[in-house]
């Protein structure tokens, strides 16, 4: 099953390495990564999504818990969270019907159409995997001339935080 | 305001404060300003090895005898990669080191530098936690942290890397007394409920069975494991780590479990209904099959590292925490609630262990003229009255020495379990004499193990280390044949040790006492001669029975029932 697991990892130099590591010495894999500092610079907030039974998730989260730049993690699929994801797309854009098709898909997945030129668009768009998996779809792999996706983000619903 | 002092006196200060009695390391460019800063000293001592794999496992050695840590000194580079097998020897065994390595100057660092590896990178898997000290501020709480990390909760080596310039520069030094890391805080107490469940669990057991590992020895709670067993009155059964932490004499004791563990144990362990798991971690030499492991059983679980319960087999009552704190909790609630050895209601699993134990499954054949390797390490037990460190290297040798010598107290048995790394037993040896230079230390090793490390006799005359080595030599990588003889149909491909040195003559090479011993009679005086030379490292060289094999074997993929059992030993060989 998929997981989204969130982490507080200390801002250290190597921090990132440790955890990447014990994901391929142990054979788990990761199927996105983000990382960034949190207001607290001293610390970061790493997202990653995983595939695993449970017995697996649940050795993954107490290895991850055991290094010790980890501070404190949770698995957000245990709870209600809302994950998101930014894409950003290159699309080829030629011809005023072809233009006229992709704005109109744009505007019905709420993106943004965030360059122009004349013959390509670059659509901005965040969303949950599935709703970005859905536009890539739509747009079929002729059209694509590039995408980046940002890997998935995580909060948990409501007053309850993650907090170091 | 305090005096200022250069890094490499900060270092040699910080572990001085830290209570260090030995380094043990070999010098070279990186850390010449720390040499010279120990030079300048009288307090800690230095044991020069012949090889960095041989400071890790002398410092290994010093740290499994008397639970203190061991500390490492080496160079940048090669002097660096040359301490990682010892490195995760000691990770996979989790025994508390801290390795200093030496690095290029920070302004070198990721140019390809002469002697340059990435040190953190390399040993990052294998270590607890290690450290890159950028700046000479930094050092001192960067020490106190790898101490703490190190010898704290389930304990590891740390190794701590440490640029040339960061060992010139000065500041001021102050050594903190104690230090917090905010996302490190291992749990040592149990959870109260879950020790009542475990209570409830061990005393409605009829037929229960207590598997206890080295995280027993290693968090000193041989003596809580041993109140814990009696007060109950349930067969025991130590992991090859975990030899020692119930004394092997006592007649509960069943030996020791696994892929070369006693019938009895190995039984026991399959037909139980109630396993206690203390300290120990379910390794793949001990379960076998795991489909096939302790099918009857309600497991209990007690370790201080979360991860490794669950991680190979469910366990009904988790708790996690220190074992000593556990056991001792465990052994209150069962006192308070008058508890007695359950004779009664387990006697017929009783009868049912000593029935198994009439197997005598260790027998081996006695009237050989050649000199079995059993019968050494049966000599050498009453030479030694069964009070001898006895180090080990890995193979047969390793398996027989656990076996035959009856530890009864912890910390006396010091192996290579996790990683099996030949070339152990000398250098972890010296550790162990170091730290008890008036107690009988016992190598016992093989020819392939021990010329795998061979240099460090040199360090052994240089320190008067009066180590007695009990070589069972079979002119084989033993335990590679004994897999040869039995999957590959004795195709023997390269496990023969041809060109073997005499090493009689080696030994005194080295400036040691040297003995060849090739009939069974000689064996006990040439071990009572030995450890009569007090001041002397004494090299036996045993010339043992080439065909011998260890016995039980689970082999790979069979169940805990399924053994292997020497030949002749009984109709009911069952594998």
């Amino acid at each position: 099953m998929r997981h989204t697991i969130s982490i507080l990892l200390e801002n250290t130099a190597g921090a990132l390495s440790r955890v990447a590591g014990l994901f391929s010495a142990r054979a788990y894999n990761i199927e996105s990564l983000s990382v960034a500092p949190t207001e607290d610079a001293t610390i970061s907030r790493l997202t990653l999504v995983t595939r695993g039974s449970v017995e697996v998730i649940e050795q993954i989260t107490k290895q991850l818990n055991k290094l010790v730049d980890v501070i404190r993690l949770i698995d957000l699929s245990e709870g209600s969270a809302i994950e998101r994801e930014l894409m950003l797309i290159k699309v080829r854009a030629v011809g005023g019907e072809q233009r006229d098709e992709l704005a109109r898909l744009a505007g019905i997945y709420g993106a943004r159409i965030v360059d122009v030129t004349e013959s390509s668009y670059i659509v901005e768009m965040t969303g949950d995997s599935v709703k970005l998996d859905a536009f890539v779809e739509i747009i079929g792999a002729k059209r694509i001339l590039e995408v980046v996706r940002s890997g998935v983000l995580g909060i948990l619903r409501g007053t309850k935080a993650l907090r170091a | 305001m305090t005096q200022k002092l250069r890094g490499a006196d900060i270092l040699v200060r910080a572990l001085i404060d830290e209570g260090v009695e030995f380094v043990f390391g070999y010098p070279g460019g990186a850390v010449l300003h720390i040499y010279d800063a120990l030079y300048m000293q009288d307090r800690l001592k230095h044991i020069l090895v012949r090889h960095e794999q041989g400071a890790t496992h002398a410092a290994d050695g010093y740290a499994r005898a008397t639970g203190k840590p061991g500390v490492v000194l080496v160079t940048s580079g090669p002097g660096a990669t040359n301490a990682v097998t010892g490195i995760a020897t000691a990770y996979m065994d989790s025994i508390p080191l801290v390795v200093f390595t030496g690095q290029v100057p920070t302004h070198l660092i990721g140019n390809d530098a002469f002697q340059e590896v990435d040190c953190v990178g390399i040993t990052r898997p294998c270590v607890k936690h290690n450290f890159l000290v950028e700046r000479v501020e930094d050092l001192a709480l960067t020490i106190k942290k790898a101490f703490f990390v190190a010898t704290s909760g389930r304990p590891g080596p740390v190794v701590v890397d440490i640029p040339k310039d960061v060992t010139a520069n000065v500041t001021e030094y102050h050594y903190p007394a104690s230090v917090e890391i905010r996302s490190y805080k291992p749990n040592t107490k149990g959870h109260p409920g879950q020790i009542r469940k475990a209570a409830q669990l061990i005393l409605a057991a009829e037929k229960p069975m207590i598997y206890s590992g080295g995280g027993v020895v290693l968090d000193n709670a041989a003596s809580e494991l041993t109140t814990f067993g009696r007060l109950l009155g349930y067969p025991v059964t130590n992991t090859l780590m975990g030899l020692g932490a119930y004394p092997a004499t006592d007649p509960q004791f069943v030996g020791m479990l696994g892929m070369h563990g006693t019938y009895e144990a190995n039984m026991a362990m399959h037909h139980c209904d109630v396993l206690i798991a203390i300290g120990a971690r379910f390794d793949d030499r001990v379960t076998g099959d795991l489909a096939k492991f302790c099918p009857h059983a309600k497991i209990v679980h007690i370790d201080i590292d979360p991860s490794s319960i669950s991680k190979n087999v469910r366990v009904d009552v988790p708790i996690v925490g220190g074992v000593a704190n556990v056991l001792g909790e465990l052994n209150k609630l069962l006192l308070e609630s008058g508890c007695t050895p359950r004779q009664r209601e387990t006697d017929p699993w009783w009868q049912q262990v000593r029935e198994w134990q009439k197997l005598d499954c260790l027998r081996y054949e006695r009237t050989s003229p050649l000199i079995k390797p059993q019968a050494v390490v049966e000599a050498l037990y009453r030479v030694t009255g069964g009070d001898a460190y006895v180090t080990s290297d890995v193979g047969q040798h390793q398996m027989w020495a656990a076996q035959y010598y009856k530890f009864d107290q912890p910390r006396r048995w010091i192996n290579s379990g996790g990683l099996g790394t030949m070339g152990f037993g000398l250098p972890a040896a010296m550790g162990v004499q170091l730290a008890f230079p008036d107690k009988q230390v016992a190598c016992v090793t093989g020819e392939a193990s021990f010329q795998m490390c061979v240099q460090e006799l040199s360090t052994c005359l240089q320190y008067d280390l009066p180590i007695k080595v009990v070589s069972l030599n079979n002119r084989y990588m033993g335990m590679v044949r004994q897999w040869q003889e039995f999957f590959y149909e004795s195709r023997y491909s390269h496990s023969y040790m041809d060109a073997l040195p005499d090493f009689v003559k080696l030994a005194e090479a080295y400036g040691h006492v040297g003995m060849r011993i090739d009939k069974p009679g000689d064996v006990e005086g040439a071990l009572k001669e030995a450890f009569a030379q007090k001041k002397r490292l004494v090299l036996m060289d045993f010339i043992t029975d080439q065909s011998e094999n260890v016995y039980p074997m689970i082999a790979a993929g069979k169940g805990q029932h399924e053994m292997h059992l020497a030949p002749g030993t009984s109709d009911r060989e069952l594998a």
